[in-house]
């Protein structure tokens, strides 16, 4: 069943929502090695963009996702701005026009957002950022895209390597980011970006399955 | 947490307002987006200085907004960055046609933001330079960190490149001068206690009671290594050394020495720790020709200092010495 211009509206909410829910959890993991601001931050953005989509005319996806992408970068600041609004301002740009997604799509607008965080950011795998719960879950989606199974799959799939990216982080010794100047002592902890780009994947996949369900 | 505020959530629109009542004669403040331009912008054929950062440093960088140092000032939320909309506000506000300098002090988020206001700057046709400050000799610059962080050197460059500006130097001269000043100094910085972000209401590390961070930076982030309570010569000792070292400082240089309070530590001791400083640059026969003391880029609450030198010459201090009138830095007017 392809994606709709509502399901895509619902996903940015549900990750809206675990942001509110983990909002304390994320700047306790942003205390211990950066600057505890992560959860207030994002929680100030998805707050402010899923007010934007409510505003939002028509069922153009691309540019829904774009619109959630400026918003971002006009209300995050910090790093986390820049990194999140490139990622959904990518995503619009691959899917301008479209009112209806295949699983095929998807994939390609996913990658497209995280080679845009890639690009903006100038991390690497492996650095302990966002980026170690993104790539792997861009591999994860293209492969199961690729070996034709069904959304639904491909997205829970990508948020297991997700899951498996973030807790990877743990001890990798940072070297991007405030937790960078840690050096060794960035060892042990869970990076925040990291955490929040794997509830992001977590709510496409909780929306779908949803609504497959229903 | 004991704050003297009204909600955590209005901290920075709050003080923003008591900024604009006390100082309303010299800036003014623009509340949506938030940024603070000198009251007589722009100045017509001059070039503009615009800074930025988290809130949570005041006096930086909003206190240094007036003739002689900035144009504007673009605070974020507290420890956060600003966004490009208030930096493309900012710059737009200030550009008096001779081009616009971004100060930008090195942590990602500062540096992504900034970019990417540079950019929609430049699709207007705003002439945009941005210089990156790093003086802070407690990160390793490698390819495996984030890069030094900027900090105290911040401070000195917005005066002497404002200073530079009121003498309509060309934008590529002001941003030269800016490089210059950043590569002329360091700073290392140290704490006794953490702070608290008002947000998040805790305090962002814990220390013992026995204990100090050395080389914090200024966003209440842990530091290089934590070690037993010290005597002022022996911290002054363990900022100043790789300073002085960095430096390559000889015998006979003059340096301009700022010891910051990082918002909670008294006069009192930041004397203290100057006259520690000043015994041992004289030990290695380096001269303290100019100083700044007190709390000038702060991190909220938290005790502690830093120490930043900027080596000088002719040109560096008679920019230094020359007029500023900003609610933060005021003399020669």
């Amino acid at each position: 069943m392809p994606v709709q211009y509502a399901d895509v509206v619902a996903w940015v909410k549900a990750f809206a929502s675990a942001i509110e829910e983990g909002k304390d959890y994320l700047t306790q993991l942003d205390s211990a090695i950066g600057d505890a601001d992560h959860g207030t931050n994002m929680h100030r953005g998805f707050r402010a963009a899923v007010q934007k989509l409510e505003e939002f005319p028509g069922d153009d996806i691309g540019a829904a996702l774009k619109g959630v992408g400026m918003t971002l970068v006009s209300k995050i600041g910090g790093a986390g701005g820049p990194l999140y609004g490139t990622f959904f301002m990518q995503m619009g740009t691959a899917l301008a026009g479209k009112s209806e997604l295949e699983a095929g799509d998807w994939a390609t607008a996913v990658e497209a957002g995280v080679k845009g965080v890639q690009t903006r950011g100038k991390a690497e795998p492996e650095e302990a950022t966002m980026l170690d719960a993104l790539l792997p879950a861009v591999q994860a989606l293209k492969e199961s895209v690729g070996d034709g199974s069904s959304l639904e799959a491909a997205l829970i799939e990508a948020t297991e390597a997700a899951e498996g990216g973030m807790k990877a982080t743990i001890p990798m010794i940072a070297r991007k980011g405030r937790a960078s100047y840690l050096g060794e002592r960035s060892v042990g902890h869970q990076d925040p970006g990291a955490t929040s780009s794997y509830l992001l994947m977590k709510a496409a996949s909780d929306v779908l399955a949803t609504k497959n369900a229903s | 947490m004991k704050k003297l505020i009204n909600n955590p959530e209005d901290v920075v629109t709050d003080a923003l307002e008591g900024i604009q009542a006390a100082h309303g004669d010299v800036l003014k403040v623009a509340i949506d987006p938030h940024y603070i331009c000198r009251a007589d912008a722009p100045v017509q054929g001059k070039v503009a200085l615009v800074s930025g950062g988290g809130s949570g440093h005041e006096p930086m960088h909003g206190g240094f907004v007036g003739p002689g140092m900035l144009d504007a000032a673009c605070p974020g939320e507290v420890f956060t960055s600003p966004t490009p909309e208030q930096m493309l506000e900012a710059t737009k506000a200030v550009d008096g046609g001779a081009g616009v300098l971004h100060i930008v002090k090195n942590y990602t988020g500062d540096v992504l933001n900034f970019e990417m206001a540079a950019d929609l700057a430049r699709e207007e046709n705003i002439e945009v330079e941005a210089v990156v400050v790093d003086d802070d000799v407690a990160v390793q610059d490698s390819l495996y960190t984030a890069g030094r962080r900027g900090v105290g050197a911040t401070v000195l460059a917005e005066k002497i490149c404002g200073a530079a500006a009121e003498d309509k130097r060309s934008l590529k001269e002001v941003a030269d001068l800016c490089r210059k000043v950043n590569g002329n100094a360091r700073s290392m910085g140290m704490a006794l206690t953490s702070c608290i972000v008002p947000a998040a209401g805790a305090p962002t590390f814990d220390l013992g009671e026995d204990e100090m961070e050395i080389g914090i930076g200024i966003h209440g982030e842990p530091g290089r290594e934590r070690i037993s309570l010290a005597p002022a010569k022996e911290v002054v000792e363990r900022l100043a050394g790789p300073i002085v070292d960095d430096l390559s400082l000889q015998q006979g240089d003059n340096v301009l020495a700022f010891v910051n309070s990082m918002g909670g530590t008294p006069l009192i001791e930041l004397y203290i720790v100057f006259n520690e400083l000043k015994k041992l640059l004289s030990g290695r026969g380096v001269n303290i020709a100019r100083n700044l003391i007190g709390p000038y880029i702060t991190s909220l609450e938290m005790a502690g200092c830093s120490i930043t030198l900027l080596k000088l010459d002719d040109e560096l201090t008679r920019l230094w010495d020359a007029p500023v009138t900003t609610p933060g830095l005021t003399w020669g007017a």
